[in-house]
């Protein structure tokens, strides 16, 4: 009797975990599918943009995802009229040699502000983390004035320099070298290195994740930068992506077909290196917010 | 030569940190710090660009506070951010809170979300304008004419403009904003949930008494960034209505348009550069007291 009692009530209670499990278990999965529902409707916007592409001007209005009949004809015209190619060299220079820049330079000013002790240097680093508060808005009317005063108007260098050096990298890098123990530069410094050598081949290595996060950071920033190189520049030749897809698009007018494969020129770079590096663009992400 | 070797250690590493730092000093100083002071100069000036600049004192800023499109473009600005702010930051974190709980497929979700920030501002201005068209070319006017439901005129409108230029800016933003929200809800302990199960705390109490408290450095840093991003919306804008840049009716122009617009449409550099003044200050004002606020709290 005893005994088929605690079967009884073990079933029981085993019965009331199932359902509770069960519960659980269809909760889970309903936060799951709309979750899943909420992300494919996030990247709808890309979808179109990518299917509408390969598509023939009388299937633009249909909203089928996949054309019925598929075609490259776009990117072939786009490409053709050539401006394109130079818009997207442009890009990839301008923000190959930012990014360059500033991984190099910031990464120097926050190593010098972090591991060297020398009268001024609260100040300095209170004067770049200041520049931060200052808006790039208020600034291009002045850099307009600084390039037609020094005919960079229209130039690769008129539309770089004023991100070459960010206070935000500076911020983002001293705060990585604070993790770099002071024993290895004076190992180093022992082992007769000079000062540069030490800050490329010891604490440059060691930073590497930092670096990454920022070089993302700058890049992408360069790459879809649009108020700038929309002010600078004055010949279509000189144009960045960004500037010269506005001007693709007001030509274009109605020509939502066209429109749409200069947007997928503009956008896929940067998606297929999402893809690519996915893992380590999403920890950057999270330091750059985080430590920066 | 001769000299640097005779120095301490410690002097030698003042003549190293001024050595490496000289480029930079000189690039902080002509490129941030003297532009800074030229706008500000600028806007007590009148100048077109071709003659002489003229000292103008107040009359800038004067003729600016009674230029009522100035108004409508300042109202603009905060719409755009008290829009934009509460509405994205509430979904980043219901996402982030239920993508957090969940193991399956988390990865790829993730990445869903977060493509969106991978894309060019202005690219995805014109796929947006493209949504937003009239039938039969817009996709969300087809799919609201499959059901039934009368034509929505996004963009042509006064009311519904500014709101749909803002999406895409929110669009955009959510997967930065979902990720972070997922850190910071990874930097708080366990102990404090196992704690509340044991006391037998409510999952709604949970939420309020633990978790949100515990996410103020996150809530903080995400308000005052996606702030600053909503007050100088431009690319979108720009984009959007450039058959009528700001319109219909200056009812979307916010007020970085209005500074490029004076600036580079109408050449009145010291009127725009009051307006960069303006622009400044209340990004100060509002990044100071939303971080008073929030630590207040």
């Amino acid at each position: 009797m005893a005994f088929s009692d605690t079967l009884d009530t073990s079933k029981k209670a085993s019965a009331l975990r199932n359902s509770a499990r069960r519960k659980r278990s269809q909760a889970q999965f309903i936060r799951w599918l709309l979750l899943f529902a909420g992300g494919i409707a996030m990247i709808m916007p890309i979808v179109f943009m990518l299917s509408t592409s390969f598509k023939y001007p009388f299937e633009v209005y249909n909203l089928n995802l996949i054309p019925e009949e598929p075609t490259i004809e776009n990117y072939t015209y786009v490409l053709e009229d050539g401006r394109f190619f130079g818009w997207f060299t442009n890009s990839l220079l301008i923000a190959t040699i930012t990014t360059i820049c500033n991984v190099l330079f910031d990464s120097l000013v926050g190593y010098v502000l972090c591991k060297y002790t020398f009268p001024g240097r609260y100040i300095i680093f209170i004067a770049i983390l200041s520049t931060l508060m200052i808006p790039t808005e208020m600034l291009v009317i002045p850099w307009y004035l600084m390039s037609s005063a020094f005919g960079w108007l229209d130039t690769y260098w008129g539309i770089m320099f004023p991100g070459l050096m960010t206070a935000f990298g500076t911020f983002l890098m001293k705060q990585f070298f604070e993790t770099v123990p002071d024993d290895f530069l004076e190992a180093a410094r022992i082992d007769g290195l000079n000062e540069l050598q030490i800050w490329w081949t010891v604490a440059m290595p060691l930073v590497r994740p930092a670096l990454a996060a920022l070089a993302i950071f700058v890049f992408l920033g360069n790459w879809t930068a649009f108020i700038w190189p929309l002010i600078v520049t004055n010949s279509q030749e000189m144009y960045t992506l960004p500037v010269g897809l506005t001007t693709f698009s007001v030509e274009a007018q109605v020509e939502w077909e066209l429109i749409m494969t200069g947007a997928a020129i503009s956008t896929i770079p940067t998606l297929i290196v999402f893809l690519v590096f996915q893992r380590y663009i999403i920890r950057g992400v999270v330091m750059a917010g985080l430590k920066g | 030569m001769g000299i640097y070797k005779r120095l301490s250690i410690s002097q030698k590493q003042i003549v190293w940190a001024w050595g490496l730092l000289a480029i930079p000093i000189v690039f902080y100083v002509v490129v941030r710090f003297y532009p800074t002071a030229n706008a500000i100069l600028l806007s007590f000036q009148e100048w077109n660009l071709l003659g002489s600049r003229n000292w103008t004192g107040f009359d800038n800023y004067v003729k600016l506070f009674s230029d009522p499109t100035f108004w409508k473009v300042f109202g603009n600005t905060f719409l755009y951010l008290i829009l934009g702010t509460p509405s994205s930051l509430l979904l980043a974190f219901v996402i982030a809170f239920h993508l957090d709980k969940l193991r399956f497929m988390h990865g790829t979700i993730r990445a869903l979300y977060f493509l969106p920030f991978m894309t060019s501002a202005v690219a995805m201005a014109w796929v947006w304008r493209w949504f937003y068209q009239p039938v039969p070319i817009g996709v969300f006017n087809n799919t609201l004419a499959t059901f039934g439901i009368p034509q929505i005129p996004f963009l042509n409108s006064t009311t519904f403009a500014l709101p749909s230029i803002l999406a895409p800016a929110i669009w955009a933003g959510l997967g930065f904003q979902v990720i972070i929200f997922m850190a910071g809800l990874r930097a708080i302990p366990q102990t404090y949930y196992e704690a509340a199960r044991i006391d037998g705390i409510s999952a709604w109490e949970t939420l309020t008494e633990i978790t949100i408290p515990l996410l103020k450095p996150t809530i903080v840093f995400l308000v005052v960034f996606s702030s600053i991003g909503f007050l100088r919306i431009f690319d979108q804008v720009f984009n959007m209505t450039t058959n009528d840049p700001g319109g219909p009716l200056n009812s979307t122009k916010p007020l970085v348009l209005m500074i490029y617009d004076t600036a580079f449409n109408s050449f009145d550099m010291g009127y725009a550069a009051a307006q960069t003044v303006v622009l400044f200050t209340v990004l100060l004002v509002v990044s100071l007291l939303q971080l008073r606020v929030m630590r207040d709290k």
